[in-house]
């Protein structure tokens, strides 16, 4: 019995010792991208393969929660991170290491200097981009507006082909992500703001704001009323309960890759200042606690890779940052989001704007005083101008706080963004 | 062994544990909530309670517990009574009727969503019935009395055989006496259950009352699947402070606040339905 005992304790030690030894060799790869479970699991027999990386994706609390916590031991595990812009600009850039002398980046000047996170040096390295588009059934484009070229369309030219569509079906069938884990704030900083008032910050409680927030409630009442409970649009596509639709390409992706003679993918809308849109970054970082730092290094550097930039594009519907000829055999996700994406970059009144800069761990209180506008004005129907004026000052409160200059389209600033 | 050590000895790893994985981390959270760095302040209990969804959300969160609770009170005492005359059957309906209890909650909203959603069950259902010419939204801010309703069913379906189960146990531990001299006096069923069933249960009363309570307050992920964004409920801001605004000392202020409730509340409860020393079995 005891030596039976003995031997059961010398076999488990063994065991954890072999297990420890097999988690010491393979560099953790610790991310907020590629979640469900095809992506991931193309992100390792694809992208990954040949290469010893453990990938496991997370959402974005257990993420950082499990981040902060090795790097408040001062020890930890984690050998490479991928995560948004925005998760890496709320972090501390000391608790990142500089990755300048890497060798790699992307081909985008103006991403390589995001990417420095107001330091010197990249404290990621940019890894793949994405951007937010438009799709809609083919069903509906029979529907569009006389004259309106559904690749050069106005924001009053989406409001009526909304509104054809919902007198011909009687149904609304204009999506809009305004779930729990939707993107709205997007829409209003990158897209509905951008084309109204040329600006976001300086602009937001401006009269072209409130003529912004006014098509806004024209464009709710064509839109359906479930689009509250809406984070990933693709779904209402593939059901048919939206025939137009407003979201992150990725997630698009699986109405185009199911169903690709059913839907059509084209640019965002313009308004009186042009055509706004923004990028979606995601980055690679390594954290200071990272076990093996060239193995951390080398994963990073394989990423960068043209091939490797392709085979993730194939995982993920997230495209190149790097120069890379795209192959023709793409998957029709891809293929129908990097048409639109390219037709909506090169249109004549193209306004591009930036990813939020600088704000630190802030980016989600500003990502906030935009919901709550929508969901004040909007949804609750509250007056526009009071809402804005109000909103003003917690936007105020957080550009001072943060000291974040202001970003395109928003004219450059000396110091704090000002709300005007 | 000394038999008076035994009993302190026996419960000294539950005792640890507790301190370690629950008095330690509420302590920290505390100390989250009160402080900014630099020493004491009230500030995070000033930002979210002057955040404008406060009120909503206290008010949604207290509402809810309102119209749930005596429901599931009124329900688990029937469905207990009933499961106590059974003869036959018994374990199989207890079996079937705590199902709901093996099931987490973000999955029973999401069973409900499946009902209540545009193309649902339940819009599939009354299409069939030609009760409705195209599917109907039920969950969208234009109802919000349905998105209540929603939620209130969804609470009571999942979490009703909590309380069942501990009346179940409570109505089995009453002597069987007391019922038999009350039918030789010619007591009613209606009065039988009135004069010795409810005033016998309180212990179990008081149990069941303070256990779904404190899980009303904590609704979280029912609403989160039903309502989405439109009600907005104290355990949710919680965690959009948490996670979306990366705010952990205003996420343990608004812990705190509802410890404080759930705690008055038990406070309450257990005064109203104390059993008198002299009354105990």
């Amino acid at each position: 019995m005891k030596f039976k005992t003995k031997l059961a304790g010398a076999v488990s030690g063994i065991a954890i010792f072999v297990s420890a030894g097999v988690a010491q060799a393979e560099t953790l790869f610790w991310s907020t991208q590629a979640k469900p479970v095809e992506e991931a699991q193309a992100m390792r027999e694809q992208v990954l393969a040949g290469q010893d990386v453990d990938y496991q994706p997370n959402d974005g609390g257990p993420w950082l929660t499990r981040l902060n916590a090795e790097l408040q031991a001062g020890s930890g595990t984690i050998g490479v991170l991928g995560a948004l812009h925005g998760d890496f600009s709320a972090m501390n850039p000391d608790d990142l290491v500089d990755l300048g002398d890497l060798g790699v980046g992307s081909a985008s000047a103006t991403f390589n200097e995001l990417a420095k996170l107001g330091t010197d040096s990249a404290q990621y390295i940019p890894w793949m981009q994405a951007s937010y588009i438009m799709a809609a059934n083919k069903k509906a484009l029979e529907h569009l507006p006389e004259g309106a070229d559904i690749n050069a369309l106005t924001y009053d030219q989406l409001i009526a082909w909304a509104g054809n569509v919902q007198a011909a079906t009687g149904d609304a069938k204009f999506g809009f992500p305004a779930g729990p884990k939707g993107l709205k704030h997007r829409f209003f900083q990158g897209y509905l703001y951008p084309s109204y008032t040329n600006g976001v910050v300086r602009t937001f409680a401006s009269d072209e704001a409130v003529t912004a927030w006014e098509k806004m409630r024209e464009l709710w009442a064509v839109t359906n009323p479930a689009s509250t409970n809406f984070s990933f649009l693709q779904e209402q596509l593939l059901s048919e309960d939206v025939w137009i639709a407003f979201d992150h390409t990725s997630r698009l992706a699986q109405a185009f890759n199911e169903r690709p003679d059913d839907f059509v993918a084209f640019p965002a809308p313009a308004g009186p200042t042009g055509r706004g849109f923004m990028p979606v970054i995601a980055g690679v970082a390594i954290p200071r606690t990272a076990p093996d730092m060239d193995a951390a290094k080398a994963v990073v550097q394989h990423l960068l890779k043209p091939e490797t930039q392709i085979a993730t594009l194939r995982a993920t519907n997230f495209f190149p940052v790097v120069d890379v000829a795209l192959p023709d055999d793409l998957p029709p996700a891809v293929q129908a989001a990097g048409d639109a994406v390219a037709k909506m970059s090169a249109s004549a009144d193209a306004n591009p704007g930036l990813l939020p800069a600088g704000l630190g761990d802030k980016g989600g209180d500003f990502n906030r005083v935009f919901v709550d506008a929508f969901e004040r004005i909007v949804l609750a129907g509250q007056d526009i101008r009071a809402v804005l004026d109000d909103q003003k000052t917690r936007l105020q409160a957080i550009m001072d706080e943060t000291g974040a200059p202001c970003w395109a389209p928003d004219a450059p600033s000396d110091g704090a963004c000002p709300v005007e | 062994m000394n038999a008076r050590l035994l009993p302190y000895i026996l419960i000294l790893p539950v005792t640890l544990f507790l301190c370690l994985f629950f008095l330690y981390p509420f302590l920290l959270v505390a100390k989250q909530a009160f402080n900014n760095g630099s020493g004491f302040t009230l500030e995070n209990f000033q930002e979210v309670v002057g955040y404008w969804k406060f009120p909503i959300s206290l008010k949604n969160t207290l509402l809810l517990a309102a119209a749930v609770v005596p429901v599931q009170l009124a329900l688990a005492l029937l469905m207990a009574t009933m499961v106590n005359k059974m003869q036959k059957g018994r374990d199989l309906i207890l079996y079937v009727w705590t199902i709901p209890l093996g099931i987490s909650d973000l999955a029973a909203g999401i069973i409900w969503l499946a009902i209540f959603e545009q193309s649902g069950f339940l819009n599939s259902m009354m299409s069939g019935l030609g009760m409705i010419d195209r599917p109907m939204n039920f969950l969208s801010y234009q109802h919000p009395g349905i998105v209540f309703l929603a939620i209130a069913l969804a609470e009571i379906w999942r979490a009703t055989a909590i309380m069942l189960v501990i009346l179940v146990a409570g109505i089995g531990l009453i002597p069987k006496e007391y019922y038999e001299a009350a039918e030789v006096f010619g007591a009613s069923p209606w009065k039988r259950f009135w004069r010795i069933t409810l005033p016998l249960l309180r212990p179990s009363l008081q149990t069941a009352l303070v256990l779904r309570v404190i899980l009303a307050f904590e609704i979280f992920a029912v609403v989160a699947a039903l309502g989405g964004t439109l009600f907005p409920v104290l355990m949710g801001e919680t965690y959009a402070y948490q996670f979306d605004l990366l705010n952990s000392g205003a996420a343990a202020a608004m812990a705190l606040i509802i410890l404080a409730i759930s705690i008055g509340f038990t406070l309450i409860i257990l005064r109203a339905l104390r059993v008198p020393k002299g009354a105990q079995i």
